[in-house]
């Protein structure tokens, strides 16, 4: 249960930009969430929502990008896509390969209504 | 009008930004750095205490503990004569870069060889966190049966090793290890998987090959010698 300190992080940031780019309000937030991180999208959500109220993003939709779980085989070289729980190579039956992608928690973008609007 | 603006950060910048400080802080004393993830009660603390006295004739070595609250396990290192920095989350499930760096900035490490992380006992949050180790590796006791690689697939596939602490318990719990070898195999081909008994009656039980293990690691950084393990 570390949502709260993860989304704490998103809004740092979320609010920094927003300020810098004249925001007046956000309306969108969008993150990629790596398939294989500890992150539990509904805690997510919870999290956005308490955490901005009466700050910037109060009423902004959270939209959260799932980024599947991507590895290369040291042996062969073939790229695929697997679950957490498959990791050997479905060419090759190598069990030698690495993740490329589905551990990653990113800040996409945001929407925003700028100030002079 | 709404406009998208780009921001392409990750969510834990912050974090990972003093994490590669930390590392760099390391690297600069050649310092090995270990953060050891298990549940409450796995045995960290023993396994750390069992490492310590096989290690210690050759590696100067330093804990930092990572508890929610009190400082009984740092207590317990200190006992030792090892120097030990106690971190209270106060009540956060996860060790975080910052957190680290304040305890570097207490321990003296021009003295110092290895440093073993003992996070907060929790199989899920601490391992999206880059504290800016070298190593991070995860123990299972056998009380808490075979099926966790199952029902906590991430821990173990960020683990460069994986312990199996409790094993003179085997057959009390009905534990299925050459099912647990198999599921660990499969979510991380590339760990090595040590049996181990770190307390107790049959306490020190594989920790010499874990030792050994642990010895290599810390050998590639440090300036060479050749490594030897107290049996």
């Amino acid at each position: 249960m570390h949502e709260f300190s993860l989304m704490q992080n998103v809004l740092t940031t979320v609010e920094k930009t927003a300020n810098q780019s004249g925001a007046r309000c956000v309306t969108e937030v969008r993150l990629a969430i790596g398939e294989m991180a500890e992150v539990v999208a509904d805690a997510m959500q919870f999290a956005f929502e308490a955490l901005t109220l009466g700050t910037i993003c109060e009423g902004a939709t959270l939209n959260i990008e799932t980024v599947p779980t991507r590895s290369r085989c040291v042996q062969c070289g073939h790229e695929f896509t697997h679950d957490r729980y498959q990791w050997t190579c479905p060419k090759c039956a190598s069990l030698a390969t690495e993740l490329i992608s589905g551990r990653e928690m990113y800040i996409s973008s945001i929407e925003i209504e700028e100030k002079n609007d | 009008m709404t406009r998208e603006v780009a921001i392409e950060q990750p969510i834990l910048d912050l974090n990972d930004r003093l994490a590669a400080d930390n590392r760099a802080l390391l690297d600069k004393h050649k310092i090995y750095m270990l953060d050891v993830l298990a549940s409450p009660g796995a045995g960290k603390t023993s396994l750390i205490l069992a490492t310590i006295a096989a290690l210690r004739d050759r590696w100067r070595i330093a804990v930092i503990e990572g508890d929610i609250a009190s400082d009984v396990d740092s207590q317990r290192i200190k006992e030792q004569g090892i120097p030990a920095v106690q971190i209270n989350t106060g009540g956060a499930c996860h060790l975080e870069s910052a957190m680290i760096k304040r305890a570097l900035d207490i321990l003296n490490l021009n003295e110092l060889d290895i440093i073993i992380v003992e996070n907060v006992g929790n199989l899920v949050c601490p391992t999206d966190f880059y504290l800016g180790e070298d190593a991070k590796v995860m123990i299972l006791s056998v009380p808490e049966g075979h099926d966790k690689p199952l029902k906590y697939p991430g821990v173990f596939q960020v683990a460069k090793a994986v312990l199996l602490n409790k094993i003179d318990t085997l057959n009390v719990f009905n534990f299925d290890e050459r099912q647990f070898k198999e599921d660990v195999g499969r979510l991380n081909p590339q760990a090595t998987i040590f049996p181990v008994v770190a307390a107790g009656e049959q306490g020190g039980k594989g920790i010499t090959a874990w030792s050994q293990w642990l010895c290599a690691q810390i050998e590639q950084k440090s300036s060479g010698g050749g490594c030897s393990v107290r049996q």
